[in-house]
Formats: C-alpha cells, sequence, structure tokens
C-alpha cells in the first residue's frame, strides 16, 4: 500500500494520541501538525473529534481552517472523525452561533432527552459504545460494528451525502461520502479491526465519491 | 441498536496485574499489557485499568503502561485511581487513555467533575462510585471513597444524579457489598441508578458467573458490564461471555476473528 504522507490536524483540543496509533498500526507515518504549510505539503489529511464544537470552530476560525478548506477544494483525500465531521456542516446545537466549516450545507442536532428505541425503552445520551451501520456504500461493509462516543450528530441537507446510517432511536446520520471527502461519526481509531478496515480504504485507492 | 458492552477491568500496581479480595491479599496476576491484548482480540469493548499504587512516585509507571497498552489495542482504555488534580487527567488523556476515572477526588471536589468535563469533555470523564447498603436498610446505599475505607455518609442515588449534572460521561458503579464475593451484581443497586440517571451506568463488583453479568445487563438495566476475576482466573474468555449473552437474546458486538 502506498500511502504517501498523512498528516493529522491538531487543533490542541484533544487526545490524537490513539489517531496516530491507529495509522501507524496501518502502516502509515502519520504526522500530527498545526502548521497550514505541513497538513497543505501532505498526501492525505485526517481531522480527528476533540474537544466541544466551540473550541473546535474557534480553533478552525483562522488559517487552519482555511488550510481545510482549501486542502477539500483541492480534491486530495480527507477524512474526518467525529467532530471532524462536524465541522464540515455550518452550525451546532452544542454552541449556538458559531460557525463550522459550511463545506456541507446543514446542522449538528442533539439527540433528544426524552430518546426512546423502538419498544419505549429509555436510552442514554451521550450515545457510547458500539453500535451498527447500514449503509450500501462501498468504503463501509452494511452491518459493521462501530464504537461511537457522542450526544451530536450531523444532519446533511444534502441526503445524498449520507453514507451511512445507524439507530438510535430511529436513524442518524453516521457516516458521509461525496467525491473526496469521507467522514464518520464514530471512531474508526477504536473500533477494532472494523476500524482498521476503514482506515485501511481510506489510505488505499479505493474511490469514495 | 446500541450493544452492551463488556469489560474486563485490570487491577494494577507498580506496572503489574494484581488481584485480591475486597483490596487485601494481593497477588501478581500478569502483564498488564499482554492481558489487556488478550482480551481485546477476545472481543472486549474496552478495557479498564485501576492504578492501585500507593504513592504517586509510581505514577511514571502507569503513564509508560498506558501508553504502551494504548499503542496495542483499538479499543478504548478507561484509567482511574489515584486521579487527584487536573494534571493527572491531562497526564493520562495524553498518554492515551481514552476516559479517565475520578473517585475520592470528586467527592472532596464536585466542581472538579464540572471542571473536566468541560476541559475534556464528558466523553472523557467517569465518575466512579464504590456503594454499600446502609446497615438495615434494602433500598439506601452510601458512597465510599479511599479505596472503600471511608464512609462519606453520602446517598449514592443522589450522588449519582449530581455527578451526571457535574458532566460526568458515565457512572463506573460498584458494590462494595459484592465486590470480589462472586455473588453477582447488587441488581437493585444497578437497577436504582440506571433508572435515575440519563448518562449510561457500567455495572462493578461481584461476577462469578455468565448468569450474573446477564442479570447486570437485563434486570440490573446496566449498560456495560466490568468484571475482573472471571477472566483472569481464566473461567471465561471474553468470546466464552459474548457466545452465551448473545444466546440469551441480548445485543452484545459479536467477538470478531483476527
Amino acid at each position: 500500500m502506498t500511502t504517501g504522507r498523512v498528516a493529522i490536524v491538531d487543533l490542541g483540543l484533544g487526545n490524537l494520541h490513539s489517531v496516530a496509533k491507529a495509522f501507524e498500526r496501518a502502516g502509515a507515518k502519520p504526522e500530527l501538525s498545526t502548521d497550514p504549510d505541513v497538513l497543505l505539503r501532505a498526501d492525505r489529511l485526517v481531522m480527528p473529534g476533540q474537544g466541544a464544537f466551540k473550541e473546535c470552530a474557534h480553533a478552525l476560525a483562522g488559517e487552519i481552517g482555511e488550510a481545510v478548506r482549501s486542502w477539500i477544494d483541492s480534491g486530495r483525500p480527507y477524512l474526518g472523525i467525529c467532530l471532524g465531521m462536524q465541522a464540515l456542516f455550518e452550525s451546532s446545537e452544542e454552541a449556538p452561533g458559531e460557525m463550522g466549516l459550511g463545506i456541507f450545507p446543514g446542522t449538528v442536532k442533539r439527540f433528544a432527552k426524552d430518546l426512546r428505541d423502538a419498544e419505549g425503552h429509555r436510552l442514554k445520551v451521550p450515545h457510547i459504545g458500539w453500535n451498527q451501520i447500514d449503509s450500501t456504500h462501498p468504503v463501509f461493509e452494511d452491518g459493521e460494528w462501530y464504537y461511537f462516543v457522542h450526544s451530536y450528530y450531523c444532519v446533511p441537507d444534502d441526503e445524498s451525502l449520507v453514507a451511512a446510517t445507524t439507530d438510535y432511536g430511529g436513524p442518524f446520520c453516521s457516516a458521509i461520502a461525496r467525491d473526496n471527502v469521507l467522514a464518520c461519526q464514530f471512531h474508526p481509531e477504536k473500533s477494532q479491526h472494523a476500524g482498521a478496515r476503514l482506515i485501511g480504504h481510506f489510505l488505499g485507492d479505493v474511490s469514495w465519491s | 441498536m446500541l450493544a452492551k458492552r463488556i469489560i474486563p477491568c485490570l487491577d494494577v500496581k507498580e506496572g503489574r496485574v494484581v488481584k485480591g479480595i475486597n483490596f487485601v491479599g494481593l497477588r501478581d496476576a500478569g502483564d498488564p499489557v499482554e492481558s489487556a491484548q488478550r482480551y481485546s482480540a477476545g472481543g472486549a469493548d474496552e478495557i479498564t485499568f485501576l492504578d492501585i499504587t500507593a504513592s504517586h512516585e509510581n505514577r511514571r509507571t502507569l503513564f509508560d503502561l498506558v501508553d504502551r497498552t494504548a499503542s496495542t489495542i483499538a479499543v478504548p482504555l478507561t484509567v482511574g485511581g489515584g486521579v487527584r488534580e487536573r494534571r493527572d487527567v491531562s497526564e493520562l488523556l495524553h498518554a492515551g487513555a481514552d476516559k479517565v476515572s475520578i473517585n475520592s477526588a470528586a467527592v472532596a471536589n464536585p466542581t472538579f467533575v464540572k471542571d473536566m468535563a468541560e476541559a475534556y469533555g464528558s466523553q472523557a470523564i467517569v465518575v466512579a462510585i464504590d456503594a454499600k447498603r446502609a446497615p438495615g436498610q434494602t433500598d439506601k446505599w452510601t458512597v465510599y471513597t479511599h479505596g472503600g475505607r471511608r464512609d462519606t455518609g453520602l446517598d449514592a442515588i443522589a450522588w449519582a444524579e449530581r455527578m451526571a449534572e457535574h458532566g460526568a460521561g458515565e457512572i463506573l458503579l460498584t458494590s462494595m457489598d459484592r465486590d470480589g464475593t462472586r455473588d453477582g451484581y447488587d441488581l437493585v443497586l444497578t437497577r436504582t441508578v440506571v433508572d435515575a440517571i440519563p448518562v449510561p451506568v457500567v455495572a462493578s463488583g461481584g461476577v462469578g458467573t455468565l448468569e450474573h453479568i446477564y442479570e447486570g445487563l437485563e434486570a440490573g438495566g446496566a449498560d456495560a458490564a466490568l468484571a475482573a476475576s472471571i477472566f483472569h482466573d481464566g473461567h471465561y474468555t471474553v468470546a466464552e461471555v459474548k457466545e452465551y449473552l448473545l444466546a440469551q437474546g441480548v445485543c452484545v458486538r459479536p467477538p470478531e476473528r483476527d
């Protein structure tokens, strides 16, 4: 596998250890950086989930955000994880008034407080643990289990962006794919073999547009 | 559908796994990194380390251990024990822990939990509650700290509610009465806390059989089952636990083949 240079966006907000290690296990030599020049020199860009939407939005309001935007425009592969997926949209209920990157029209919503499953049992928020995806997208295996930990989820205006959904009190968007952009609400870096396979797809030559 | 989680717990002291009953009579039970790898390969949904090292001087050993474990396993790692200040939380997260469990320090200063949840996100902050039945009471439990040696007088249910309000992303609930007994989880305690709070509850203390895990998840309603000795003693593998639960109709993530 020729992975080229993988850069991981470090917004200084969270622990990127597990993401870096997961890419190392997949055979890549990821570089964590806050420097737009370093990020833009890579062949693949990864933005992991970090902290809260507000802090993430503030960090992306500067030149790093510009670098991510121009990266995505350049057509090179982007993988967003958790908040790195949410940040692609315009706004979030987690931080009203803060702006995401707005790459895609849509918003980020919180799970309802009285969320219930089909049998009427109350569901806990945050949604923590392993859940399955429903997907017909070639990058994802339908029915695969991934590790989730979040209270907010993306609601794209354009439903054709949705590459996978997951059931938690009803289906929510758990992954998107469009051209060079792949993003997931779950954490491939914590999802054992299933996660490793997804990272392998991202590093490989599979097209996900 | 969200799966119920199976979480092997490793008590570690000075870089080794130790075991004991009611926190005494410790004996060596192996290398934590190897154990964590074995459990992860067998289908463990998460791994928890509880550091019972007495002195703060040995924290470096723990950070090194967390770093080595997080480098080799690809499931979430929770680390608790001796977390007293912000630096402890940041150093553990930096070393590779996904979640940090806070116990005595939460009682000493409840605002600490709030501050940590705001700084690192609720998903990274677990509050561990060691609860013991009040003498002669069937539905009242009090919170103990310092490895079960100190009675705080706090009502365990009210305390769990307060910690959830303060931003704890999860409650790790241990029954002091059952811990190490192999008599099963305290199901009434578990169910009462599960029903009282909006965040997930991890049941702990007392597992001796597969049925106990089933009961904790079903009758107890826990979101996750934590167990130590049944795995360390080789009574059951994580895969056996999961196959049993699947056969009982419990939603768990099936063991993956390596």
